[in-house]
């Protein structure tokens, strides 16, 4: 039986085994390269998609979870030509050592930001408390994620 | 156009740099086949200018690096030392690199040394090109040369700047066939624009958009997924082994098992098929591995039998000794700690009849690509390896490994192969930055000076990477099948052991292990044996000074004479605001105590200084590092941006690597398999960071990519015992451990 998932706006016909996790089929079937296989045990944080505005650890729910949600990976927020204010942000402060992590951080960030549009430095904390970062790019992190807070405030305010 | 042959390396294809998902019968790195600098007959030998540069016939610059990029952002200040001493735009440049067939062997991308080394290798391939160029516009425009002015791509006179010759006109898509010219003048420094600036990372924009491909990335046409499966006795150094039995009964359909020696894995269509193939099979294991107890470890390593090596003997310790006034002594201990890659080894491998490539995160292709002809039995020269960066790399972590993993798999079921390791593969079997001990002895006399100093350690090597020992052996693939090798190089456990304070009277003696000896299977973590001995060094300076009532500060300021090393300290100390004092005098019992630390280093004595201020908050529930100060001098700069980047990465890691990391093992080896196990600093951990760079135009560039690391346990720990009167010698500073000293 063939699922369909819906992922950056987009309906996409599934021939994966209804088990498999979410980011198999992300990264083999649809070839997206923005969640990355971190743990395989939702530790890390590296896999992290919106499943309905909500951060979702892609590498452990079965892809047949999803058959009826709308999936968002960090190539549907936007691309060179047309940047998300997070992107846009981690560019501006180069918030990135080899960048790995960044899209799951990205992902936290952005469902933190749709709930709580203009977080204290102690709510991004806490919002990506469990997204792990190896080359200790934290304190440029933190720093972009504001910034996005501050654009994407100035945008509404507009 | 004599002087320059016509040969043709590059057509005039002025593709952009676009790289593919999928890729139709690859045979080139992405970056190489999308500039069309993918040349058969390209040198790589380094002594010749082709080997380094070329100028195809649109102007653009292709350099080629063995140095690659492991997210330090190199490849952009690579560039920028290319582009500034060839006299074109940033722009007008790409990079290839870490590709056997294109790329120059400039050792492995490691200790730092990209910049310092692999960038003034690079600087004087451009410095002898843009003479070349030189001498032929000065014969096409009928000037002399010096009468030239080259920048942007072009020659021009200087008195008459509409007289020009652009370089595509000069030497456009053909080599310049001569060697490197190791006495071709170079810029001043005081004329850069654009080295010293901060370049934005040209990596960074396509890793934010999901455009960028990871080596996890990479997928060939009829590609399968291979998965391994590793015997109980995880990450251990003496790796004897033997399967049994195999039951693949419950193996799903389609799965092939391939196995050689103890080396086993799993093939399958697809990525979850393997995961699932790999967690079915049942094997039989038998080894005699009884690891010593891990709370016994350090006595363990000073037991062992040891190759002593005394890198430091001054003056007379004994008489300093005898007449002391007061004598110290103290141990410190720094348990085994993984590499925190957040995705684990990945690496692509097609082995074909007639040539095979393999695709990997690795340090060091070239170095990769002898071993790998040793694992497949065949020649090197029919072996390609490309570099594909993987997550960050802090040393030698799996990458190495997954590319003999997916070779030996390749090469059994005759189809490109990718190998993806589990987390638990790699926080179990990447090799491990060394526990080690070290033991300090000081002697004080009245006046409160030091007047002995005594230091020794026990260390393995820190270097067990592919290289001269072992061959294929080097790689755990050919570990499983043939045996662990000898590793007869010592590499690393001396870094910093020695110290730049001027004492009259010093003895440094490093006590070298055989690998086989100790429990778990070492090699490079970032900055080696430097964490290890600047901790003890720096913590013990301070102990000495407590001792003696001196402020840690002053003290180490009347040790070094040093210009350099003094404005480091000063430049923190005046931004942190340094209040001079006999430091450590709070007795804490509870609450909340915070207080500050200092230490310094000059990583491996002869490049980066970097003095370091802590900020602690110690309580109940355990160190808080809150600031931390850095000044930081690695010669004349790049890029800043890119340097504060690699600063700040090393303060946040090094604080995880002092309060958190601590592989965990049994008798049958590591037990810590997760990020649960092995934690890592998290978002409320991460302190305030202030760094002070220091520029020195006039100074050869050193790298930064480790030195900052070294002095942070002990500024942290020498905080700890400002705030607390306590002294904790033994890493990580867990909230247990510090409860345990305090209740002593």
């Amino acid at each position: 039986m063939a699922l369909s998932l819906h992922v950056n706006g987009q309906a996409h016909p599934v021939s994966a085994d209804p088990d498999t996790p979410l980011l198999y089929v992300l990264r083999n079937e649809l070839g997206l390269k923005g969640p990355k296989f971190g743990c395989g045990l939702g530790e890390c944080g590296a896999c992290t998609v919106l499943v309905e505005g909500s951060p979702v650890r892609s590498c452990v729910l079965p892809v047949a979870s999803f058959a009826e949600r709308v999936v968002t990976t960090l190539e549907g927020l936007g691309d060179a030509d047309n940047p998300h204010p997070l992107q846009q942000a981690f560019i501006d402060e180069q918030a990135a050592q080899c960048a790995y992590c960044i899209p799951g951080m990205i992902m936290s960030a952005q469902a933190l930001l749709s709930r709580v549009p203009e977080p204290s430095e102690a709510q991004i904390r806490q919002a990506l408390m469990a997204n792990l970062c190896g080359c200790g790019t934290h304190v440029r992190i933190l720093r972009a994620v504001q910034r996005a807070a501050r654009a994407m405030a100035g945008e509404r305010r507009v | 156009m004599s002087g320059f042959s016509r040969r043709r390396f590059l057509q005039g294809c002025s593709a952009a740099l676009v790289v593919g998902f999928s890729l139709v019968r690859p045979v080139s790195s992405l970056a190489a086949q999308a500039l069309g600098a993918d040349a058969p007959d390209k040198p790589i030998d380094g002594e010749q200018l082709d080997a380094w540069l070329v100028v195809r016939d649109d102007g653009h610059v292709v350099v080629y690096s063995g140095k690659v990029e492991l997210g330090t952002g190199i490849e952009t200040a690579l560039r920028q030392i290319v582009a500034e001493e060839l006299g074109v735009a940033f722009a007008a440049t790409s990079l290839v690199q870490g590709d056997t067939q294109l790329t120059p062997n400039q050792g492995v991308t490691a200790g730092s040394k990209t910049i310092q080394v692999g960038g003034r290798q690079l600087r004087r391939a451009a410095a002898t090109a843009r003479e070349a160029l030189r001498l032929r516009a000065a014969e096409v425009l009928g000037v002399p040369g010096d009468a030239l002015q080259l920048h942007d791509g072009r020659a021009s006179v200087r008195e008459r700047p509409e007289q020009a010759v652009t370089y595509a006109e000069l030497i456009g898509g053909r080599s310049f066939d001569q060697p490197v010219d190791r006495s071709a003048p170079l810029l001043e420094p005081a004329s850069y624009r654009l080295v010293g600036t901060s370049v934005p990372r040209v990596d960074i924009p396509p890793k934010l958009f999901g455009e960028f491909s990871f080596v996890q990335d990479i997928r060939l046409p009829g590609m399968l997924h291979g998965r391994v499966i590793r015997p109980p006795i995880t990450g251990v150094s003496a790796l004897e082994v033997k399967i049994e039995s195999i039951d693949d009964s419950a193996l799903p359909e389609g799965v092939q098992v391939v196995r050689r020696g103890a080396f086993l894995g799993v093939v399958a269509e697809n990525e979850w098929a393997a995961i699932q193939a790999a967690r079915s099979l049942k094997v039989q294991w038998s080894h005699d591995v009884a690891l010593p107890e891990m709370e016994r470890l350090y006595d363990y390593l000073e037991a062992l039998p040891a190759r002593t090596s005394r890198i430091v003997d001054r003056g007379e310790l004994h008489p300093q000794f005898e007449a002391a006034a007061q004598v110290l002594e103290a141990r410190y201990e720094w348990p085994y700690q993984n590499h925190d890659s957040i995705g684990p080894s990945c690496a692509v491998a097609d082995v074909r009849d007639d040539e095979i490539t393999v695709w990997s995160g690795t340090q060091g292709p070239h170095q990769l690509r002898q071993v790998l002809a040793a694992l497949a039995e065949r020649p090197k020269e029919a072996i390609r390896v490309i570099y594909a960066e993987a997550s960050g790399c802090y040393g030698h972590n799996g990458a190495d490994d997954v590319a003999g993993d997916a070779l030996l798999m390749s090469q059994a079921v005759g189809r490109p192969v990718r190998v993806q390791w589990s987390r638990e593969d790699e926080h179990g079997w990447n090799p491990k930055g060394p526990a080690m001990r070290m033991r300090l002895r000081g002697a004080l006399n009245d006046a409160g000076e030091v007047r002995g100093w005594h230091f020794r350690n026990w260390t393995p090597t820190h270097s067990t990477r592919p290289g001269p020992d072992g061959g294929d052996r080097a790689l755990l693939a050919g570990m499983l099948i043939h045996g662990m090798p000898e590793f007869s190089r010592h590499v690393g456990g001396d870094r910093n052991a020695p110290i730049d304070y001027r004492f009259e009277h010093c003895r440094v003696e490093v006590n070298w292990l055989k690998v086989a000896d100790t429990p778990l299977r070492p090699s490079a973590l970032r900055g080696l044996g430097a964490v290890q001995n600047c901790f003890a060094n720096e913590s013990f300076f301070d102990e000495l000074a407590h001792a003696a009532g001196r402020d840690p500060l002053q003290m180490r300021l009347q040790y070094l004479d040093d210009p350099r090393a003094r404005a480091v300290l000063e430049a923190a100390a005046e931004r942190a605001d340094w209040q001079a004092a006999r430091r450590g005098e709070q007795r804490w019992r509870e609450g909340t105590a915070s207080g500050r630390g200092v230490a310094y280093a000059r990583y491996e004595n002869e490049n980066a200084y970097v003095a370091v201020i802590a900020d602690v908050e110690v309580s109940e529930r355990g160190v808080k590092v809150t600031r931390v100060t850095v000044g930081h001098d690695c010669g004349l700069i790049i890029n800043p941006d890119g340097v504060r980047n690699q600063v700040e990465g090393n303060v946040v890691q090094a604080i995880s690597r002092t309060l958190k990391e601590q592989v965990v093992f049994g008798r049958e080896g590591v037990t810590s398999l997760e990020w649960g196990a092995y934690p890592l600093i998290t978002f409320a951990e991460v302190p305030e960071v202030d760094i002070i760079l220091i520029d020195r135009p006039g100074e050869p560039s050193v790298g930064a990519g480790e030195a900052a690391s070294a002095p942070i346990p002990a500024a942290i720990g020498n905080a700890i015992f400002d705030a607390t009167g306590l002294r904790l010698r033994q890493a990580p500073f867990t909230r247990q451990r510090l409860l345990a000293v305090r209740d002593a």
